[in-house]
């Protein structure tokens, strides 16, 4: 079918119209549910039986004929995943958490037919004196802005007539009719919005170059290649709201004049692909992908390619290899993807989450967007916080928020009264920030500057039970097997590193291991061909930096101070 | 055209020039294992890093177009430093074998190792390929492949892909444990490889050696070397005749555009110039896979038809 605007607020309306429970007014609320039920389909909760939950609910609503007044919803990622599977009963937002599938009999006998919360199912944190807190008003949600992930939990993300409720498309409408190509890249520009792959090259500078390349076939492509160790940011996106991205994805199919686009995400995400698949279909069928979108005469196909599980297909010219066909190698740049990209065309590479904040500085303007962060990171970021941490979970927080504010606030400290010993951003690329650091400000200049970087956004968190040295092998050992083998510094260099590191962890480490350490690293930073290996050696140097005495007790004295090399527990010292 | 400094030395340049052929071009060597002139840039071995413009970030010779007013230095001591690591890690993967080995005296890890002072060195780190390196692929009478000694500049790749219908080997594994695989990491007996030598005729090290030239036991450097052209077809492909003492052996040289190289050629060069006519192979499907087996030389040359034709004509005019 073709879409009009008419059309599209109708559809707004009326599905805003049974939405209103959710927090969303609306002028002709036509819903007659007394209550609405949140359950996380993500992923994570998914893993915990949310499905069953769901499924529970649902017969015991038939059972009892209760259709007409309990909503059922199943929506994208809470955020908490750590307290999964999650609940929300609307209204009051009241946060039920770790939920096991008969707790679900409970809560529809008590909340939803009693009108009576079950007190031990609901989130200790959220229990106040004169009652319960909204999931958005716990200590978790306090420093967050959600903008990437401002439909995420709200709407079921299976339904793109929820989407359009919350104003999805209507970017899309604005972008195509009332903006030229130019005004958008002007938009996303003026914005200062950055890569959120964790490059953090300034986005609408990128469109800006690949409008600029002269080509008759021009490509988009959604890089949903996540694949370093504790991050999730993108999964969740795509499993919590598909259509912000195939919004944007349009969008800046028009802004740069390519009418073709491709998700590459990885295989690993069923549950996002199945949803993405699906998201696809609807926004076809709607007339907001495909031919003639709006009847601007403006057309946009778009198409998932799925990775085969390699890290290194996450660097923009591998990934253009793979969805070719070809083996995910990377080369050489120049000529950079806005020049010869997919099948030597120009090709706009942007990351899933960079997407997700595209529909909202369309509609709400460069200004509304910069609010929020810093001055040279402007906006949210979002980040995966896992380790050890109480609140394992799904972030988005302003960026200039502190390390600091989020392991404590956010994150709730170290469990078990641990020491905090050091938190890894970056991934593999990355490195340990110890505590001296932990006031700097997250954003993508500041992280730098202390010899880390954004990266992609995941945070793992380490406590004192952690060995730095230990850490830093685990990622070699990631990057060793992740490396493409394509050139000499990357492929022979990180061998050596993890074998090196092997050596120290059980006590073959000598005066030399530390020099050799640092030699190699230099090599492969400063020689290797892409990304992978430019930064492989992050993880070392930063551990060096801050846990070097680690490495020293562990070369000189063959005593793992953490009590985490077993080769070395003969020597343990700690606690005794 | 384009003007840039190298090492001091103002050139000029075409444009879309990397900075290493603007460098032959005027004679500055930059050291390279992966780049062929005839090939694209493949920038895999990172031998050819300098610096640019002053800044800290090497870039790569071969992968880098000039630019007007860019000043090129290649030989500066943290350039050298950079290329001696990266020469050490090959060698700390690489046999200890220069001394029996085929290529020795025009391989070009020797001839940098050599130039940069680098040495081989005991460790007790991995080798590629574990056990299985310790084996040569000698399945092939033409072509004898030794993965130990492979450092995957990735060349034999590129030019046995510079023709659609070969286009018979390829990277396998990844990080450490990759290699070059000939189709489904078979042995160039199994698999369709041609024998048509571009492959050896780009190897930068021991990895891929002529094994009819091996067999006579002749190193370049101690034969008298001529570069003739091939007569079995109109591309005229080079081939290298080695002559040391009475011995006269060919291998494929020239595998440039248009000049695919194949086996008919080589053993037609073969027959022409070689000091003895030893036994030609070719490869037949059978029903355990593809197979080399002997053969003559007027079926190797394809000549059964044409002089049989002779035969048959001169055996008319006799009567």
């Amino acid at each position: 079918m073709s879409m009009t605007f008419e059309k599209l607020k109708e559809i707004r309306e009326e599905t805003l119209n049974r939405m209103n429970l959710r927090g969303f007014p609306s002028d002709k609320p036509n819903a007659p549910y007394r209550w609405s039920v949140a359950i996380c389909m993500e992923t994570s909760c998914m893993s915990s039986k949310s499905p069953q939950i769901k499924q529970r609910l649902l017969d015991l609503i038939v059972r009892d004929g209760k259709e007409n007044e309990i909503e059922v919803v199943g929506t994208g990622c809470f955020g908490l995943c750590e307290a999964g599977p999650i609940v929300i009963v609307r209204p009051g937002d009241t946060f039920y958490y770790r939920l096991d599938v008969e707790d679900i009999d409970r809560i529809y006998e008590s909340h939803l037919l009693g009108g009576e919360p079950v007190r031990d199912l609901i989130y200790p944190e959220s229990i106040t004196d004169d009652g319960y807190l909204s999931y958005f008003e716990i200590p978790f949600m306090a420093h967050q802005e959600r903008v990437a992930l401002r439909s995420s939990g709200h709407i079921d993300p299976e339904d793109i007539r929820e989407y359009i409720a919350l104003g999805g498309y209507e970017a899309l409408y604005k972008a195509l009719v009332e903006m030229t190509p130019d005004d958008v890249i002007d938009v996303i520009t003026e914005s200062g919005l950055r890569g959120r792959g964790g490059g953090g090259f300034i986005t609408g500078r990128k469109w800006r170059a690949t409008q600029a390349s002269p080509g008759d076939e021009k490509f988009i492509i959604c890089n949903a290649d996540e694949g370093e160790p504790g991050a999730f940011m993108d999964r969740s996106i795509l499993e919590g709201d598909p259509h912000s991205v195939i919004e944007a994805m349009t969008i800046a199919g028009y802004a740069i004049g390519s009418d073709q686009g491709y998700v590459y995400v990885r295989a690993e995400y069923p549950i996002a692909v199945e949803r993405l698949e699906k998201a696809i279909g609807q926004a076809n069928d709607l007339g907001l992908l495909g031919a003639n979108i709006f009847g601007t005469g403006f057309s946009f196909n778009l198409e998932i390619r799925l990775g085969a599980g390699a890290f290194v297909c996450g660097e923009t010219t591998a990934l253009a290899a793979s969805i070719e066909g070809r083996r995910g190698m990377p080369r050489s740049r120049p000529p950079y993807s806005a020049d010869k990209g997919l099948w030597g065309k120009p090709t706009m590479i942007n990351n899933v989450e960079t997407f997700a904040n595209v529909p909202y500085i369309i509609l709400n303007g460069a200004e509304a967007f910069k609010k929020v962060g810093t001055e040279n990171s402007p906006g949210t970021k979002v980040l995966a916080l896992s380790g050890k941490i109480k609140n394992v979970g799904l972030v988005e927080i302003p960026m200039g928020t502190t390390l600091r504010q989020l392991v404590e606030e956010i994150g709730g400290g170290i469990p078990n009264g641990k020491a905090f010993k050091a938190v890894q951003t970056g991934g593999p690329s990355g490195g340990c920030i110890g505590p001296e650091l932990l006031d700097t400000p997250i954003d993508f200049d500041r992280l730098a500057e202390i010899g880390s970087m954004m990266g992609p956004g995941g945070m793992i968190v380490l406590d004192e039970d952690v060995c730095a040295v230990d850490v830093a092998r685990f990622y070699m050992d990631f990057i060793v097997d992740e490396s493409c083998g394509k050139c000499t510094p990357c492929r022979e260099g990180t061998k050596r590193m993890l074998e090196i590191l092997i050596d120290i962890t059980e006590g073959r480490g000598d005066e030399t291991s530390i020099p050799r350490l640092e030699r190699l690293a230099r090599t492969t930073e400063l020689a290797s061909l892409c990304g992978l290996g430019q930064t492989a050696a992050n993880p070392i140097l930063s551990t060096l930096k801050s846990f070097r005495d680690e490495y020293e007790a562990h070369i000189k004295e063959k005593r793992c101070p953490a009590g985490v090399c077993k080769a070395l527990t003969n020597n343990l010292t700690k606690d005794d | 055209m384009i003007k840039l400094t190298i090492n001091g030395q103002k050139i000029a340049a075409e444009d879309g020039m990397s900075i290493l052929d603007a460098a032959l071009a005027h004679g500055i060597e930059i050291p390279a294992l992966c780049h062929d002139p005839d090939l694209k840039p493949e920038s895999s071995c990172r031998l050819c890093l300098v610096e640019v413009d002053g800044r800290p970030w090497p870039r790569v010779a071969c992968g880098t177009p000039v630019r007007d007013g860019m000043v090129v230095e290649t030989n500066t001591p943290e350039i050298r430093e950079i290329r001696r690591d990266i020469l050490q890690l090959l060698l700390d993967n690489h046999p200890n074998d220069c001394l029996t080995c085929q290529k020795a005296g025009e391989c070009l890890l020797q001839k940098y190792a050599y130039e940069y002072g680098v040495t081989f060195r005991t460790h007790e780190g991995a080798r590629r390929g574990g056990e299985r390196a310790r084996f040569t692929d000698t399945s092939s009478p033409y072509i004898l492949r030794d993965e130990s000694k492979c450092i995957l500049c990735g060349k034999c790749i590129s030019t046995c892909a510079e023709l659609n219908e070969r286009s018979v080997l390829s990277f396998a594994g990844r990080g450490f444990e990759t290699k070059v695989a000939a189709d489904r990491d078979e042995t160039l007996e199994a698999s369709t490889c041609v024998s048509c030598g571009r492959c050896v005729a780009v190897c930068p090290v021991g990895a891929l050696i002529d094994r009819r030239v091996r067999e006579k036991k002749i190193r370049p450097w101690e034969a008298d070397r001529q570069t003739i052209q091939c007569k079995a077809c109109e591309y005229g492909c080079e081939y290298e005749v080695l002559e040391k003492g009475s011995e006269r052996v060919i291998r494929p040289l020239s595998p440039s555009e248009g000049r695919p190289l194949c086996l008919k050629g080589r053993l037609f060069v073969e027959a022409e110039v070689s000091s003895e006519l030893r036994t030609p192979y070719k490869k037949e499907e059978t029903e355990k896979g593809r197979k080399f087996v002997r053969t003559t030389w007027i079926e190797a040359l394809e000549l059964d038809g044409i002089l049989d034709r002779i035969a048959h004509t001169e055996s008319e005019s006799d009567k």
